[in-house]
């Protein structure tokens, strides 16, 4: 028996993705029937198809579970401090303006303790695309409160359900003034394929939030199943509405996710805008930043 | 290598500490700054911001502290060197960011111009109570380089030493200076640029596949690579291999931590720096640094009219400690004093470094202004009465 299992596994044809991936570093630390290492494979899947060069990607994250994606990926990769990836990120943009620099990370990393970089990397423009992988939860530390949990839901820190409001970070980017804004599911892989894709190719803050199941700390506290039934949720629940309000798009327990591209325009970077406004105000006076600075 | 001439105000200048701060980071070679307004640092980043556009520098005003003392990491993974700049509050918040740096051994500058504290205390009056915050402010075991200049001469002359160590061992440095010091204005003269040494970063630039980023040889310092190099490194704050890839053991942790310390502690004697003065037959010694060296200097000279054997030891490295001069200091005399604008920090460290061979007496102050010549004067007097 045991023959015959090891024949049908070698039939599984490989992943062509593992060249982007430190296989080396394999198995991850994903539970079973989370979402991360779902939106990872859109992430590489997105690279392989972009026309970037990967020498010059750079992934930045934070801490938390999607905290670990910068570790997995065989990029450039910075796993920083707990909300700090976008002003990391931001340095490193502003200081290589040739790198093409993806903050991935999660939702309690972006929009609690790091909530005050991500508005003010949105107002400035500064050009970087950001994945934010929402689980609901803080699911390293045990499945606390965050401010993505829905109302009602109950959180090791909200036993008895969640009575804050939580973040609309889509309309949160837009107001800030993000040139690119999506939501999509780890269940709609090829709309968040080609979403990553479209952020990568923008100029500009680029914003992209991705549910995705937290069965160990989510959804079993919330007696909600497994990673599939969330799965199933997404399915039935999600409602494409492309360019729709962001204002309209809040999310409720278990209510109805509006998924799609809700924002797509130009606006000058903060290095453009920077490089003009000098040239404008000093002339030949101004030196432009060079990449080698060391 | 010597420093890039289009930085380089070359000349005599009547400036301030924070100016000459500025001006000594760029002809460091420091192409990135990243700050936030805080009393009395702020005119440091203010000249950063008129002068970077003529430089090639990059400057942002951060959305706070936190911001700017990660973002300048950003940038040097990115292959700049990059300074931040506040006072205590801010320099409060840049903790964590502190101990990755030390972790992921990211060379860069911290500027703490000193206020009284605690908390908003007296922001535009000097202390000099940031001194342990400097040697001890993030959590976990770590060594970084501090330096404490007494003029806007060295403010200048320590802000190129703070970028040169940083680049040499990969940690990050302080430049303690403190609110009279920063906003005292003396002459300070820029050398030429070819008169300016500079310690450039150490590239790795061998093959990618036999590479590993935190790899150190006999020097303990890794070499570094530069995002977008062909590399793909992975860099954590997590501990790690010499992969750079996490590391949950016993084993990794201690041979990560022990190897980021002793790089600095058994280096102490290369980077320590001290301005020594009759010490050798002194009876009394005082061990000063920053702006209280200064006040002491009148002391001292009047207790020497007076016939009292003074030395002056003052730290221009405060941490590492120079625990072998200090220990050979209490050989000779018969007591140590030490004031500062803090209710006894270094005083602590000189103590341990006797361990009891003479009284150490320190002469403490909360801060708000410098010391009357006449407390360091007195307890010259009272420790050769022997009282």
């Amino acid at each position: 028996m045991p023959e015959e299992l090891y024949e049908l596994e070698s039939e599984i044809p490989a992943n062509t993705v593992e060249d982007l991936l430190r296989m080396d570093r394999m198995p991850h630390i994903w539970c079973p029937g989370c979402g991360i290492g779902t939106t990872m494979n859109c992430f590489a899947r997105a690279l392989e198809t972009s026309g970037l060069d990967l020498t010059r990607v750079s992934v930045v994250s934070g801490i938390g579970c999607t905290g670990r994606v910068a570790g997995y990926l065989n990029l450039d990769s910075f796993h920083t401090t707990h909300g700090r990836a976008i002003p990391f990120a931001t340095g490193l943009k502003l200081a290589n303006p040739s790198l093409k620099v993806v903050v991935y990370s999660g939702d309690g990393d972006l929009s609690a303790i790091g909530g005050n970089h991500f508005i003010h990397a949105a107002r400035r423009n500064v050009d970087i695309t950001v994945i934010l992988i929402n689980n609901s939860t803080y699911g390293m530390t045990g499945g606390q409160v965050a401010p993505t949990t829905p109302m009602t839901a109950v959180a090791s820190t909200a036993p008895y359900g969640n009575f804050e409001s939580a973040f609309n970070l889509p309309a949160l980017a837009d107001s800030c003034g993000a040139v690119y804004v999506a939501r999509w599911t780890a269940f709609h892989v090829r709309h968040t394929t080609k979403a990553i894709k479209e952020a990568l190719a923008k100029r500009g803050f680029s914003f992209i939030e991705i549910l995705a199941p937290c069965p160990t700390l989510y959804s079993r506290r919330n007696k909600l199943g497994d990673g599939r039934a969330q799965m199933l949720y997404y399915q039935q629940q999600s409602e494409v509405r492309n360019g729709a309000d962001t204002k309209d798009v809040a999310l409720g327990f278990q209510g109805k996710i509006i998924v799609g591209k809700f924002v797509d325009r130009e606006r000058q970077t903060f290095d453009d805008a920077m490089v003009e406004y000098y040239t404008r105000r000093l002339g030949d006076r101004y030196v432009a930043p060079t990449l080698t600075g060391a | 290598m010597k420093a890039d001439p289009a930085g380089v105000l070359t000349g005599a200048h009547f400036i301030d500490g924070d100016h000459a701060c500025c001006e000594g980071a760029i002809a460091a070679g420091c192409r990135f700054v990243a700050g936030y307004p805080i009393t009395p640092s702020t005119e440091v980043v203010e000249r950063i911001a008129e002068r970077f556009p003529l430089v090639g520098g990059v400057f942002i005003q951060m959305e706070d502290e936190i911001a700017s003392s990660i973002a300048i990491q950003g940038a040097v993974w990115a292959g700049k060197k990059a300074m931040t700049v506040t006072s205590g509050p801010g320099f409060s918040l840049m903790m964590e960011h502190i101990g990755f740096a030390a972790m992921t051994e990211t060379p860069c500058v911290f500027v703490d111009v000193q206020r009284a504290g605690p908390s908003t205390g007296l922001p535009t009056q000097p202390a000099q109570a940031d001194m342990m915050q400097a040697r001890w402010g993030s959590h976990g075991d770590y060594q970084a380089i501090t330096l404490a200049p007494n003029s806007p001469q060295e403010c200048f002359d320590l802000a190129i030493m703070a970028f040169n160590l940083s680049e040499t061992y990969r940690v990050p440095v302080f430049l303690m200076m403190d609110e009279c010091v920063g906003h005292m204005t003396e002459r300070v003269v820029i050398p030429a640029a070819e008169d300016i040494e500079i310690v450039p970063r150490r590239w790795f630039r061998g093959a990618a596949d036999a590479y590993e980023p935190f790899r150190a040889g006999e020097e303990m310092v890794p070499p570094m690579v530069r995002a977008g190099d062909g590399y793909r490194i992975h860099v954590t704050g997590l501990t790690h291999d010499e992969r750079g890839y996490p590391a949950m053991t016993v084993a990794a942790q201690e041979r990560l931590v022990r190897r980021l310390n002793d790089k600095i502690r058994l280096n102490v004697n290369a980077i320590t720096a001290y301005q020594s003065d009759q010490v050798e037959d002194a009876e009394v010694v005082v061990v000063s640094y920053g702006i209280t060296s200064r006040t002491a200097i009148p002391a001292i000279e009047q207790a020497r009219r007076e016939g009292i054997r003074v030395g002056h030891f003052r730290l221009i490295v405060v941490w590492p400690f120079p625990e072998e001069q200090i220990r050979r200091l209490a050989e000779s005399a018969r007591a140590l004093i030490v004031p500062e604008l803090n209710l006894g920090q270094i005083a602590l460290e000189v103590e341990r470094c006797v361990h009891g061979a003479v009284p150490v007496t320190l002469v403490g102050h909360t801060g708000g202004t410098v010391h009357r010549p006449a407390e360091i004067y007195e307890a010259i007097i009272r420790s050769v009465k022997g009282d």
